[in-house]
């Protein structure tokens, strides 16, 4: 059963796997079992009683009320046992215990950002430590997102002007892939975050220091890592193809006219403040979209860019 | 064989032509109140935008061939997905069955001369034609982007024509609701002397349930379609957070009318069903009053589950339980249906036409599709495969697979009657199992797509994902050649004569005892039922005492 499993779930990794797990292959090996039973009665009907002359008289069978029975209570028993078996794994995911820590998670157009209890904050990398329950208080800035983290078998919409709420303990270290499940636009597709599910040191380490791997990272490749990661792709292109922003290629060292109609040379400070008050200067010909990164961007990431997008010629 | 009708004019002096020639002229035509006219005019407007919706669906499997671009920009594949989801629910799948083939076979089936409100019909399809333009035109103004669910904040606060395909919603409901009400009247009021409720064919029964639905339902799609459209031009706040507003009531007022509408896709699906396999069994249907019931009580019971769609919204826990126990019990008149089915075709006499092929792709199609609604029923694995492609395989399997395929049946079906020419009937059966394999190769690898976390409506996907979306495109063009291949033959049977029987299949429906084609009344004189509709008992029934099905 373990390659079947394997086959057509992606490896679990949170405590609510297992119950999740079951009810789907359960309801799985009903659906196989109840196509091929079907399948079949129908092929053996066709088989046996396929028409050989136009003479044929068939019985003329109203009803079995014996039989109508059965085919009746035995799918309302099944799906009864159905509805308890997910009722009880929905509530289980319901209610976090109360010793979970806290993440205030927002989705807006298209990144996710997550705010942790000490006030740290990050663009689509969450760090949770492991066998820690983990709360996550979703909300939105513009339309719904939705927050799915397949390998934990876990969804919750976030929605703007509310406040809704999933929780996870996760049970084993490595990186997990989340998706925006609720379509949003262009970018839909590209809103994709990590969870970082780290050791307890690892964990202590990335509260005081940022990432490892990003505090040792050359600064240009940092640059792409923040490009790829932190939203910038969405809008941004590297190849000079126009997107809701401008393209990176060549700017550097260029000349921008601004929606104000004054020209603005494109070096380093120009970039910081591109980053950090996104309204202070809109190129020309582009929506003044973009959110501010004011926070959410550490220095060091910031240099990334700048030497990133210096080496776009 | 007995005759199951008396023609109370049994004089055949007079020779009419059939529907097809008397009136003539394209202005005849445009003027018909001939629920058959209306019929063909209805199949022929929703063949030619399941051919658009297909376009656009081969579109969409194109580009997911690769896991980044493939032939178009997510800003134009977001405005192609949500076409194809909008044509093919509003103007394929809503009108598909009951405006067309309902429209020209119930009326035949009961024994009527025309439905009861023969002008609202009419209405009826130049409404549809409207909202059809309406919808068409919204790609003069950038298309749409939204989905064809229109979720708000989303859809109040994008640009291009939103409020226009939103008004051609509006517009369209009222097609549905006027056929919605004919069929009410119809069905009460027209049917042949001697027919009572339990006499009538379970076609009949089928289109009284969506009839039920479509009235009842569509209004509230058509306010809340209002609403959005308010909010965008007037501002008026009721669903933008930024207003003051709440996005997750607009889920509500839409599935409200939107999952019953589910349901006005498949029970005219079974309706069809319903009547081929008794024909092509030459056996009378097993259990008439439990599909008969499990039609209305689907009917029923779909507007007590609109909120299944929202498990992961933010409903209250208790909300959600409710939801998920009571649409657990749209499964058990559903699996009624398909044992009912199964039954008829044991100790029968099986002619495997091509409308009986299509039928029984219809049970396997409908079982996968049926059965896998059972995991999204069910909350916990609702969370995890909600808005992944388990859902889109799913839907496709009822909504797609099941009403389409149904819609083939009925077609293939009623052919002969409608034209008097007869298909090529091999070809036929080598498209039907063609569109099957076509079918499942498209859908089936969607379901594990989605158990594996692939989200729907995405442009790029991850690159672990793309073995499967290749099997799926793939899919996709077996399907295409298999529809291809049934339009083909379909237009060529109009180069045979018009050389049909009154009754090619052997059926024990009215409609069978009228000549192919009908006239333009349909019987001369009044039919009196003198037999159940599914009843092949080789010794007629005595004249004048009727006798009924079970």
């Amino acid at each position: 059963m373990n390659w079947f499993r394997d086959f057509l779930l992606p490896r679990g990794a949170s405590t609510l796997v297992g119950e999740t797990d079951g009810l789907f292959l359960f309801i799985t090996l009903l659906t196989v079992f109840f196509f091929f039973f079907n399948g079949a009665l129908i092929l053996y009907a066709v088989k046996r009683w396929r028409r050989r002359s136009e003479k044929e008289v068939t019985p003329h069978i109203t009803h079995d009320t014996r039989l109508e029975l059965v085919w009746s209570l035995i799918p309302l028993v099944v799906v009864m046992l159905i509805f308890f078996w997910g009722f009880r794994g929905y509530v289980k995911a319901w209610v976090a215990p109360n010793e979970s820590m806290e993440i205030i998670v927002t989705g807006k157009k298209w990144v996710w950002e997550f705010e942790y209890p000490d006030g740290t904050r990050t663009l689509n990398d969450l760090h949770v430590p492991v066998n820690q329950p983990v709360k996550l208080v979703l909300t939105a800035e513009d339309v719904i997102h939705s927050f799915y983290i397949p390998e934990f078998r876990l969804k919750r919409d976030a929605i703007p002007g509310r406040y809704t709420e999933l929780w996870f303990t996760a049970t084993k270290p490595g990186i997990y892939q989340v998706f925006c499940a609720e379509y949003c636009g262009k970018g839909h597709s590209d809103m994709l975050a990590r969870i970082f599910v780290d050791t307890p040191e690892q964990y202590e380490t990335f509260l005081r220091e940022g990432d490892e791997q990003v505090r040792k990272m050359p600064l240009k490749e940092l640059g792409r890592l923040v490009w790829e990661n932190k939203g910038c792709a969405t809008c941004h292109s590297l190849d000079g193809t126009r997107g809701q922003g401008p393209s990176w290629k060549g700017i550097w060292g260029h000349k921008q006219r601004g929606a104000d109609g004054k020209e603005y040379q494109v070096d380093a400070d120009y970039i910081r403040q591109s980053i950090l008050a996104p309204q202070a200067v809109v190129v020309e010909g582009y929506q003044p979209i973009m959110p501010t990164y004011q926070g959410l961007l550490r220095e060091r990431e910031i240099l990334g860019v700048i030497e990133f997008i210096k080496d776009l010629q | 064989m007995s005759e199951g009708v008396l023609h109370a004019g049994a004089g055949h002096a007079v020779q009419h032509a059939d529907y097809l020639e008397e009136p003539r002229g394209l202005w005849s035509w445009l003027t018909t109140v001939d629920h058959k006219r209306i019929g063909l005019m209805y199949m022929w407007s929703v063949l030619f935008f399941f051919l658009v919706g297909g376009i656009f669906a081969l579109l969409i499997r194109l580009e997911l061939l690769t896991p980044r671009q493939t032939v178009m920009d997510a800003e134009t594949y977001n405005r192609v997905f949500t076409l194809h989801g909008a044509i093919m629910t509003f103007l394929v799948i809503i009108p598909a069955i009951p405006a067309a083939l309902g429209n020209f076979a119930l009326p035949l089936l009961i024994g009527a001369r025309d439905v009861a409100f023969p002008r609202l019909n009419l209405a009826s399809l130049y409404i549809y034609w409207t909202g059809a333009a309406m919808a068409v035109a919204t790609l003069a103004l950038g298309g749409v982007d939204t989905g064809w669910t229109f979720y708000t904040p989303y859809s109040t606060t994008t640009g291009g024509g939103v409020s226009l395909m939103v008004l051609a919603a509006f517009v369209l409901g009222f097609s549905s609701i006027f056929t919605g009400v004919n069929f009410i009247a119809t069905i009460h009021k027209l049917r042949a002397p001697g027919m009572g409720w339990f006499e009538m064919p379970l076609f009949a029964w089928g289109m009284y349930a969506t009839a039920i639905i479509q009235i009842l339902a569509t209004p509230v799609l058509g306010i809340t379609l209002l609403l959005i459209v308010m909010e965008r031009v007037l501002g008026v706040g009721i669903f933008d957070p930024q207003l003051g507003g709440d996005p997750v009531l607009f889920q509500h007022f839409f599935w409200f009318y939107s999952h019953p509408a589910v349901y006005i896709m498949i029970l005219p699906a079974m309706a069809v069903i319903s009547e081929v396999i008794p024909t092509f069994s030459k056996k009378t249907i097993f259990g008439y009053k439990a599909i008969a019931f499990s039609s209305v009580a689907i009917a029923l019971l779909g507007f007590l589950v609109w909120a299944h769609h929202m498990f992961v919204a933010g409903m209250s826990l208790f909300a959600g339980a409710i939801f998920s126990f009571l649409t657990f019990f749209i499964a058990v008149p559903s699996a009624i249906k398909v044992f009912n089915w199964i039954a008829t075709m044991w100790r029968g006499s099986i002619a495997l036409e091509a409308p009986m092929l299509h039928a029984i792709s219809f049970l396997l199609i409908f079982t996968i599709g049926g059965l896998t609604g059972l995991f999204l029923a069910a909350l916990s694995t609702d969370v995890h495969l909600h808005d992944t492609y388990f859902v889109v395989a799913h839907f496709h399997y009822v909504m797609a697979g099941s009403n389409l395929i149904a819609l083939l049946a009925g077609m293939h079906y009623w052919w002969p009657k409608m034209f008097g020419r007869m298909y090529n009937r091999r070809l036929a059966a080598i498209a039907s199992a063609i569109i099957f394999v076509g079918f499942n190769l498209t859908f089936l690898p969607q379901f594990v797509l989605g158990s594996r976390g692939m989200p729907r409506r995405y442009f790029n996907y991850l690159p672990q994902f793309q073995d499967l979306h290749v099997v799926s495109t793939v899919g996709s063009w077996v399907l295409a050649a298999g529809l291809f291949l049934t339009a083909a033959y379909l237009l060529a049977s109009f180069r045979q004569p018009k050389g049909m029987p009154a009754n090619p299949w052997g059926g024990r429906t009215l409609e069978w005892e009228t000549p192919s084609p009908p006239t333009t009344h349909n019987f001369e004189g009044q039919p009196v039922l003198q037999h159940g509709p599914y009843d092949y008992r080789p010794e007629p029934a005595p004249v004048g005492v009727k006798e009924m099905a079970h």
